[in-house]
């Protein structure tokens, strides 16, 4: 299973590919469970770095726990959440973003 | 210090005129990613894992009173409210926007500050001892040949695309401060037995994936050919420094593949083309860079004998402060202040921005308006009347940057590790936290005595973790978080590269390993006067390993 993600352009901060757009959580991301699917997301993710909206895009592999979408790796867990150290900022911060996710 | 000239003021300018175009085309969708890529690195603009992050240069180390306090004002205004201070004295800011950057910049330039040449495979801002200028051990303050070094090297258009990129330390005294040795280029300010300034040149010293310990290839260079040298080396680097992978790109590997004395042979025939032509520094030149580094008039303070006495007598959390974090100065009744930026589980380096505004009160009032960054990421007052350190130690008790553990355990280089950084392979903050807080008595840290430990969350090294009395390497493994201990590590003048002790712990583990290390030590040294690393050379790994892996080899 994967899903797609990304850093905005304006201002770098990490987003995942959910409904058509980019959000700012993972926990509705559209997921992808087959290579065709993979492709698909591939596909818009270049479209998306090509029209200058997001920059580094990335598949990653994720689990779904309780319908909520979750990264395996410890390093995209931190990019969803924010620093581990200072949950009082990043996106852990948000509850409108922590509800989403 | 160094005020920017017309020159510079244009110079920076015109960077910042440059750049912000540059933004605003990217924005726009006018370049591409990869076009823009190498500009935004140019000028101190990394993509992280978050964020952007912009790394901003303090030359040297050197900050004054007004730029410490437009940090402050950028990290409020721009960022989450704090910045990370960096083993290479610079500061960092963790969340910029990119839509932001050039009102950063603009802002900084009003300060005579920029982020230029903080990326890139070209020569980085030059660091210096933070003492410089105090020291009471100091030849001369390295600050101004620093400073000749920042401005040849700005824009170079010959060194703007090296192999990799490209360090210079400096330090003035015979005791290293500057970590001089794990170096690209490394200077030792010295007299020779004339009284003629001039430097020990060091060269190919570096961290990373392959440490290693700089070479020394001159004991004496006279001051006037510092440019021409420093030219010599980047020529023969710059020729025949590997491009084909970057991992063997720097020049440490240049010099171990080519061997010290052929390399230093063409280095020396290269200068002979070099040093009797344009490179050569006027004197005139060298006493006007130094003019901008005088020293502030340090009235006599005789007063302050009595008074530390008194305040000693008053606040024992005083009297350890001054043991721990005051030096002694070239100027009797003056001292040396180190501002931990280690509180007790804190994350080593940053700072909030009312932190920032705080000290910069702080620097303007008591310590003739001069700040330090030390690559051990600490703020430094380097010069503080002594009748006026127990107002100093009062001012920083109350902005929480007080805290009495300068060369202590708890005393930590840490890296961003994998909370912030996209290099990272782990996590290095939380371990820094959970050492500091398990060894949070200062009584115990004291008891212990000088120790440096280090940590860095991937091989990059920029925690030092290769020269830490103790180091730890954050590395990924099977998905979970492995630290690997190295032992034996030192970065001042007798520059030694850690020995890895065996195999790593869990980050559950590592916080248990470090202590283990340390009771072994205290068990084994001859008296509290020998340093856990004079300990280490003496007995070497074996009592270490014993303590920590003992039980497994029996149980295999």
């Amino acid at each position: 299973m994967k899903v797609l993600t990304a850093n905005r352009l304006s201002d770098g901060i990490a987003v995942w590919y959910a409904d058509g757009g980019w959000s700012e959580a993972v926990g509705h991301a559209d997921i992808a469970h087959d290579k065709v699917a993979e492709d698909r997301l591939e596909a818009i993710g270049a479209t998306a770095a090509a029209n200058n909206q997001v920059v580094d895009v990335n598949l990653i592999d994720v689990t779904v726990v309780d319908g909520v979408v979750e990264p395996v790796r410890l390093r995209e867990k931190i990019r969803a959440a924010g620093p581990t150290i200072r949950t009082d900022i990043g996106k852990q911060a948000n509850p409108e973003a922590a509800r989403a996710a | 210090m160094y005020r920017y000239d017309e020159f510079d003021h244009d110079f920076v300018e015109a960077r910042v005129a440059e750049f912000s175009d540059q933004v605003q085309r990217r924005l726009a969708g006018e370049i591409t990613e990869d076009q823009f890529r190498p500009l935004r690195l140019m000028n101190g603009v990394y993509l992280q894992l978050h964020a952007y992050m912009l790394r901003i240069a303090v030359p040297y180390g050197t900050l004054n009173s007004r730029q410490l306090r437009m940090l402050g004002h950028i990290a409020r205004k721009y960022d989450k409210g704090y910045g990370h201070f960096t083993t290479r004295q610079n500061i960092q800011f963790n969340w910029p926007a990119l839509s932001d950057i050039p009102a950063i910049l603009a802002d900084l330039a009003s300060v005579e500050m920029h982020a230029i040449q903080t990326s890139g495979n070209c020569i980085r801002n030059v660091t210096a001892d933070h003492f410089a200028g105090a020291a009471a051990d100091e030849v001369a303050d390295p600050r101004p040949y620093a400073e000749i070094l920042r401005q040849w090297s700005s824009v170079h258009p010959e060194f703007s695309f090296l192999p990799r990129k490209f360090k210079i330390a400096v330090t003035g005294a015979e005791r290293d401060r500057a970590a001089i040795q794990t170096h690209d280029i490394g200077l030792h300010l010295k007299k020779n037995a004339a009284g003629e300034l001039g430097f020990a040149v060091y060269v190919g010293g570096g961290q990373g994936r392959t440490p290693m310990v700089a070479k020394k290839i001159r004991d004496f260079l006279p001051e006037a050919d510092l440019l021409s040298y420093c030219t010599a080396i980047l020529r023969v680097y710059n020729l025949y420094g590997r491009r084909d992978n970057k991992y063997k790109a720097r020049i440490k590997i240049l010099v171990h593949e080519t061997g010290v004395e052929e390399i230093t042979r063409q280095i020396e025939a290269e200068w002979q083309e070099l040093k009797d032509a344009e490179l050569k520094l006027p004197e005139a030149d060298i006493q006007a860079i130094n003019a901008y580094f005088a020293p502030p008039a340090l009235a006599d303070r005789p007063e302050g004998d009595v008074a530390v006495k008194q305040a000693r007598l008053d606040s024992k959390s005083f009297s350890e402060w001054l043991d721990q974090n005051v030096v002694t100065h070239r100027h009797p009744d003056y001292a040396a202040v180190t501002i931990s930026l280690k509180g007790i589980g804190e994350v080593p380096g940053d700072a909030t921005d009312s932190q920032m505004e705080a000290v910069a009160d702080i620097a303007e009032k008591y310590a003739f308006d001069e700040l330090r960054v030390s690559h051990e990421q600490n703020l430094i007052l380097p010069h503080v009347a002594r009748a006026d350190l127990k107002a100093v130690y009062d001012a920083l008790v109350e902005i929480g940057l007080a805290t009495a553990n300068s060369n202590l355990i708890s005393d930590i280089i840490s890296c961003p590790g994998l909370d912030y950084c996209a290099l990272a392979t782990a996590r290095s903050i939380p371990v820094a936290q959970e050492i500091s807080r398990r060894f949070a008595s200062l009584e115990r840290q004291r008891e212990i005595g000088e120790l440096k430990l280090k940590i860095s969350g991937c091989i990059n090294a920029c925690g030092h973790h290769h020269v830490g009395h103790i180091g730890i390497l954050g590395v990924e493994k099977k998905g979970s978080e492995l630290y690997q201990v190295t032992l034996g590590g030192s970065a001042d003048e007798n520059t030694s590269v850690g020995e890895i002790i065996g195999r790593g712990f869990s980050s559950e583990e590592i916080t248990d390993a470090i202590e283990q290390i340390v009771e072994t030590y205290l068990g084994l040294r001859l008296n509290p006067d020998e340093r856990f690393i004079d300990a280490y050379r003496r007995v070497g790994p074996a009592p270490f390993k014993e303590a920590l892996y003992a039980g497994e080899t029996k149980a295999a």
